[in-house]
């Protein structure tokens, strides 16, 4: 087979080939899964190392940088992997294709909205007063 | 097969209750002592908990079945004796880990 012609002969046949999109959104996942290993054992870890889980406590850990960049990192590549991840159950599940771009665009508006929240509650604690 | 369905699932879980509750849990943090008071009430309710320690496990196994699928991304592990294995692994790395973080996080708590 040479290079260009990737197509398999029952695929050639049929008409379909590569798609010639979707590899980016593959390694995307990828990228993004590796860092939330980390972020994932980060927030554990900080949840186990904090003296005591009241409300105090959990503004200071916000408040200072090494809670804060974390937690937003966290959030922000959190709702990226999600949406990336649900995006692949969809395609797979959703055979009719109005219906699948629908639920398609409605996940994408409810990961950007609620993600804007939880960036904002983030925010508050962060450049808020502490007590 | 069950391991790949689980982590499908779990990840579904994750994106859902997870992220809600995460962003739930920032809100309430910002709201002031008594604003986080009523999360607190709500999540060491018994329903609560249960709904957590679905959460951590999900994690967990999601966290771990993710690693399986990584290392099989590079072409590894896909010998039915070894990929078997694995897939048990995960299982049993995922239920000792939740394990032992909720017998720690009950047993300070009280």
């Amino acid at each position: 087979m040479s290079l260009g012609d990737s197509a398999t002969p029952i695929g050639k046949a049929r008409g379909i080939g590569s798609a010639h999109e979707g590899g980016v959104h593959w390694i995307t996942e990828r990228v993004t899964s590796i860092a939330l290993l980390l972020l994932g054992v980060w927030l554990i870890a900080s949840l186990l190392l904090l003296p005591k889980l009241d409300q105090r406590t959990l503004v200071e850990w916000l408040h200072a940088p090494s809670g804060f960049i974390p937690m937003a990192l966290l959030v922000i590549v959190g709702f990226r992997h999600s949406l990336d991840g649900v995006k692949v159950s969809v395609d797979d599940y959703v055979h009719e294709e109005g219906s699948r771009f629908a639920i398609n665009i409605f996940l994408l508006f409810l990961a950007v909205a609620v993600g804007a929240i939880a960036l904002f509650a983030l925010a508050r604690i962060a450049f808020g007063a502490i007590g | 097969m069950i391991v790949s369905i689980l982590h499908r699932a779990t990840g579904i879980a994750l994106s859902f209750a997870g992220l809600g509750i995460l962003t739930w849990w920032l809100f309430a943090i910002g709201e002031g002592t008594d604003g986080y008071a009523s999360f607190a009430k709500v999540a060491q309710s018994p329903i609560g908990i249960i709904v957590l320690i679905g959460v951590t496990w999900s994690f967990f196994q999601h966290l771990l079945s993710g690693i399986r699928h990584l290392t099989m991304d590079t072409g590894m592990a896909f010998e039915l004796g070894v990929n078997r294995i694995f897939a048990i692994l995960t299982i049993v790395g995922s239920v000792l880990l939740t394990a032992a973080l909720w017998i720690y996080l009950l047993g300070v708590t009280k």
